[in-house]
């Protein structure tokens, strides 16, 4: 495509220092000094700056986007820098967006960075986005993937779309005018009992460079307009038969979102996905710092805080306690507690000799798996089931100091 | 046909990647799946029986939700159905990780 004069004319001028740094770019005829010049104008948002969003925002940086906001709250965490490579030692314990702003303004001191240090929400995510040409989702939890996409139809923009699990990883453009929107693929989130929030699954670390990497490629081919967006199609990336595998989306008439537009405004998205609020139970690398107050009962499973646990073991009046995580986990750090993995607990239950009164805690690492343990057994007729909120995590942060987090 | 497990499932299919089952329609390729592998079952499907509605199958690179036949398509044993959990970052719909 080729732009007109008076939109030539409206792009920024490259500086003599700019023209010398992106020369690889401005002798590629696809790419040329307009093509760098639309970089320069573009404004990108990168929502969240974890394991997508780290090279995502590099190589925007390295590229010369000239504006990359980052929408990040949490703070970078040693285990983050198995994959989060925008971070590094140095920063841990700082916010993630100043951590980023760091490492981008030493990559590329021509753009400016702008840091949302905010929870992405229904409140604020159109008033965010209103600034920004492209967005790129690089979240790790159901409830702003869907926020994400409302907000990118509801606003016009389009969402380079990554997201990885283990060895997997999908990627794909959403929200264009004339293709399907992340609601076409899927329409629904699961019933809650089905989502197990788990910072428990792991991930290989190299995956989401390469994931985030497609998502930067989709960001740039957007703005200059070249190449074929994956737009209409899903990315399947498996890392370990190394394969990449395109699957055709379908933009759904019937889409509340994209298609019929019945949806016109942004929702309750935990309500929608069915997960209680915030909690001890949040997603993936939000609840490592959290405090705990009174903490609610969930689907009829108290929650027992670490300090509770601590104090009635001191009392020598300590419940049974039960982990439910993998063996490959117990042997990293435990508790003391006997080890029941959480798929195994149903042929397992013979296990459980004492009456069915008795009073169980149970423990994972964060506290996901433990609630659906906890709920499982109080459906196998245990009348005295609690979930040790945060784990062995937040025993490890706020008990036992010496214990290892992983 | 092939049928294409993604890892968050392989738990469920021995490990395997791919799993090779006959059947005429892709509904009797999902039965035959799960007959061989019965934990399956409550991944793909509801306690009624019906696809669960975040559980994608292709046939071939076709979402089947968008064929005029849908589960009843037919297939041939050269074609391949992939089941594309939904994945969120650490997470993913199928209920499969633990």
């Amino acid at each position: 495509m080729i732009a007109t004069a008076t939109e030539t004319a409206a792009l920024p001028k490259l500086t003599n220092e700019e023209i010398a740094r992106y020369s690889r770019h401005l002798i590629l005829p696809e790419v040329g000094m307009e093509g760098q010049q639309k970089l320069k104008a573009a404004k990108v948002l990168c929502v969240g700056t974890g394991g997508l969003g780290a090279p995502l925002a590099m190589y925007l940086a390295a590229a010369g986007v000239g504006t990359l906001g980052l929408v990040d709250f949490d703070v970078v965490d040693e285990s983050n820098l198995q994959r989060q490579i925008i971070h590094s030692q140095s920063t841990v314990g700082k916010l993630k967006v100043d951590s980023a702003e760091t490492m981008l303004n030493g990559l590329n001191r021509n753009i400016k960075v702008v840091k949302h240090n905010t929870m992405l929400t229904s409140a604020n995510a159109l008033d965010i986005f209103k600034d920004y040409d492209v967005i790129a989702d690089g979240t790790d939890n159901f409830q702003t993937r869907y926020l994400v996409n409302d907000a990118c139809v509801l606003t016009g923009k389009p969402n380079a779309y990554g997201s990885i699990f283990r060895f997997e990883g999908q990627a794909s453009v959403f929200a264009t005018e004339a293709g399907p929107c992340y609601r076409c693929l899927y329409p629904e989130p699961p019933p809650p009992g089905l989502v197990p929030s788990c910072a428990e699954g792991g991930v290989l670390g190299i995956l989401p460079g390469l994931v985030g990497i497609i998502q930067a490629t989709e960001v740039i081919k957007l703005i200059l307009g070249i190449g074929e967006p994956l737009i209409g199609r899903l990315l399947l990336v498996d890392s370990l038969g190394m394969s990449f595998r395109t699957m055709k989306l379908r933009k759904n008439p019937d889409c509340p979102m994209c298609g019929t537009r019945e949806i016109k405004e942004l929702i309750d998205y935990d309500q929608f996905c069915g997960i209680p609020k915030p909690t001890e139970l949040g997603p993936l690398e939000v609840s490592s710092h959290g405090k705990t107050a009174d903490l609610p009962i969930v689907d009829g499973i108290p929650q027992m805080t670490v300090e509770q646990l601590k104090a009635r073991i001191d009392a020598g009046t300590a419940p049974f306690i039960l982990d439910v995580r993998e063996a490959h986990e117990y042997q990293i750090v435990d508790i003391g507690a006997p080890l029941i993995p959480v798929g195994d607990l149903p042929n397992q239950l013979h296990r459980l000799t004492f009456p069915k009164t008795t009073e169980i805690v149970i423990h994972c690492k964060s506290g996901a798996r433990s609630q659906r343990a906890a709920l499982f057994l109080k459906q196998q007729g245990f009348t005295n089931v609690s979930n040790l909120a945060g784990g062995i995590l937040a025993w490890a942060d706020r008990i036992d100091k010496s214990l290892p987090k992983y | 046909m092939n049928i294409h497990i993604p890892t968050p499932l392989r738990t469920y299919t021995d490990k395997q990647e791919t799993v090779s089952v006959d059947g005429a329609t892709v509904a009797e390729g999902l039965a035959a799946l799960t007959a061989a592998f019965p934990a399956m079952q409550q991944h793909l499907f509801t306690a009624e029986g019906k696809l669960r509605s975040f559980v994608n199958v292709y046939l071939n690179d076709d979402d089947v939700r968008y064929l005029p036949a849908k589960e009843d398509s037919l297939v041939a044993s050269t074609d391949e159905l992939t089941i594309i959990p939904s994945i969120a970052g650490g997470c993913t719909l199928t209920g499969c990780c633990r």
